[in-house]
């Protein structure tokens, strides 16, 4: 049997593999971020079919694509290896993330740009659903049994390490070259630099070697000739499949994009919180999280994956409601007095013509500033009809731009900390769960689809329902909350009914295979 | 414990089904409230998709309440093995 992987220790492994996937998420997050832009620049100005096509692109890509994607790279990867699958799905993501910034405009190819966005943004939908399987499946196939919650949770970081490298360099990118510039061109530069982060990470996944196990079970003549018939068409495995998906994934998914996303959302569209303040907010909760889920990926090792993910659940179903209430209150400008402020700057007054009416809307503008340090953009408005008859229309007063005091900004740092540290106790320890869930013959097929319907179509939903369910008739700001915490509750009950505490036997582990070969270094480093 | 699990085997094979058709009412009203032209396409094409997602996902559903109702979540493979 090769031993190859002689030549490695788990902390290069872990490396190369976290690179990678770092890498994806970046490629992935980086269109989302720069939709606005991609929008003005690759699509006419007129709505219609290029609405279409960009709804196409965001919706199927982020729901539909990446369980596909888990299904048709898994399926490659339990055939024919980690190594050459998770390669093949870097080389895809980075080559259709660099194209996307080499389509010329809408002005100069007309629909051929928005339909090769469409294109390229599937195939980055499909690399996404293939990458995060294998990553985990190659780390926790090379990590010893009792450590490979630890050394995957390292891969659990590299979602919120994508997240931070896409915003840090598009940020860089339009303060080295300014606004027009970056709108004009400069955009294309993160798309550009993809293929240069994806070089280096080419070149050391090309140096890392298979994975033992499936090298053994290769050597063996083991490998699943049909993963996906095995997967999901025998009941023994299909029903740990849904077992998965809807006692693990599932609540994992929509605790991880409340607590990174929407509660982002929440801050800037319903509490109308200032762009940066609302995006500072988000990066200090984050960076005082993220050690956790090393951490609770490391317990996990020690008294079980199971109670760690639900006890995440089970706090955010308690404690989501009272957290935006909190948020709301705090931000909540309508019934401040007068002694209250401090300072309100001079009313800008913009008197506008209504259109295809005589009839003008009067908008009068001021800065207000409270003794907490609070400031905030206080817009009143009313319709001056041309008839003297008919009495003035006042709208109702709009309060946004909210810069917070520093006592409720930390407030609201330790309030959006708290719910990140829920995303890194369901998403810390849940690769190790999946990768001990199923065999090693079909372990990157089956887990990869509970894991991407789990994030990319329960999580990925959670804006579009919230919004949606905060539209229906009587519903408050909050009723939109509804949709994670009842997914959550159920994801938990299913959880704690159903699942064990202990790690599935498939025979395989008890070898470890690792410490048997001499394979891995970490022993030695330790 | 295992009795538990039977019985709320039941209930998810209810909720699958029970969650398409709210999906379904709500895919109506919403598409019928959106203004004609783009923003119908639009809502009509968004929940198409959802409800293609949700669809096989309710099926799964029920099929693990079936599972559960039949007993087949009483022992898990870290106790028989029978992967």
């Amino acid at each position: 049997m090769s031993t190859e992987p002689k030549q490695n220790s788990i902390f290069k492994v872990i490396g190369a593999s976290s690179l990678g996937t770092l890498i994806e998420w970046y490629d992935f997050y980086i269109f989302g971020s720069l939709a606005a832009v991609i929008g003005s620049q690759l699509f006419p100005a007129d709505a219609g079919a290029s609405a279409l096509i960009n709804t196409l692109a965001i919706f199927a890509a982020g729901f539909i694509v990446r369980p596909f994607g888990a299904l048709v790279f898994g399926r490659l990867g339990d055939l024919i290896g980690r190594k050459h699958t998770f390669l093949l799905t870097l080389m895809l993501m980075g080559g259709s993330t660099f194209l996307i910034g080499l389509i010329p405009s809408y002005s100069s190819i007309g629909y051929a740009a928005p339909i090769l966005v469409l294109i390229l943004r599937l195939v980055q939908g499909l690399a996404l659903g293939g990458e995060y399987g294998g990553a985990a499946t190659y780390v926790a196939e090379h990590a010893p049994v009792n450590k490979r919650g630890f050394f995957t949770s390292w891969i659990q970081t590299t979602a919120t390490g994508g997240l931070f490298l896409s915003l840090g360099v598009i940020v860089l990118t339009k303060n080295l070259l300014g606004a027009d510039d970056f709108a004009s061109w400069g955009w294309r530069i993160p798309f550009l630099l993809s293929i240069l982060l994806v070089g280096v990470s080419i070149y050391i996944r090309l140096k890392m070697h298979e994975s033992p196990m499936f090298t053994k079970l290769k050597a063996e003549g083991n490998v699943s000739k049909n993963p996906l018939k095995d997967s999901f068409s025998k009941k023994g495995n299909f029903k740990m499949v849904l077992l998965a998906l809807f006692g693990a994934t599932m609540g994992q998914g929509v605790i991880w994009y409340t607590g990174q996303f929407y509660a982002q959302s929440f801050l800037e569209n319903t509490c109308k919180v200032d762009f940066n303040d609302s995006r500072y907010i988000l990066l200090w909760g984050i960076a005082f999280a993220t050690p956790f889920f090393v951490i609770f990926g490391s317990w996990s090792d020690r008294i079980g994956r199971k109670w760690i993910m639900l006890t995440g659940m089970l706090l955010g179903v308690i404690f989501y409601r009272p957290i935006y209430q909190v948020f709301l209150d705090d931000t909540n400008v309508a019934a401040v007095t007068q002694q209250d402020i401090s300072e309100v700057s001079s009313p800008v007054i913009v008197r506008s013509a209504l259109t295809n009416s005589a009839d003008s809307l009067v908008t009068t503008t001021s800065r207000v500033t409270l003794l907490s340090g609070m400031s905030f953009t206080k817009v009143a408005s009313y319709t001056k009809f041309a008839d003297p008859a008919k009495a003035i229309v006042e709208a109702p007063e709009i309060y946004k731009d909210k810069v917070l005091s520093p006592a409720v900004f930390w407030k609201f740092v330790a309030l959006i900390f708290f719910q990140i540290l829920l995303v890194t106790m369901v998403y810390g320890p849940i690769a190790a769960f999946l990768v001990e869930l199923f065999p090693t013959k079909i372990r990157y097929t089956s887990m990869s689809l509970p894991y991407h319907v789990g994030n990319g179509v329960f999580g990925g939903l959670v804006p579009f329902i919230a919004t949606l369910i905060a539209s229906f008739a009587g519903a408050d700001p909050l009723s939109g909350l509804w949709y994670p915490i009842g997914i959550a509750a159920v994801g938990f009950v299913i959880g704690a009914i159903y699942l064990s505490n202990k790690k599935p036997d498939h025979g395989e582990d008890h070898e470890d295979l690792h410490r048997e070969e001499g394979q891995i270094k970490y022993q030695e480093q330790n | 414990m295992n009795k538990l699990k039977k019985a709320l085997g039941l209930f998810w094979m209810l909720l699958g089904p029970a969650s398409v058709i709210f999906l379904f009412m709500q895919a109506y009203e919403k598409t019928g409230l959106a203004e004609a032209g783009a923003d119908k396409t639009n809502t009509a094409l968004q929940w198409g998709i959802i409800l293609f997602i949700f669809i096989p996902i309710s099926a799964g559903l029920v099929i693990f309440g079936y599972y559960a109702l039949k007993g087949e979540y009483d022992q898990l493979p870290s106790e028989d093995s029978n992967l």
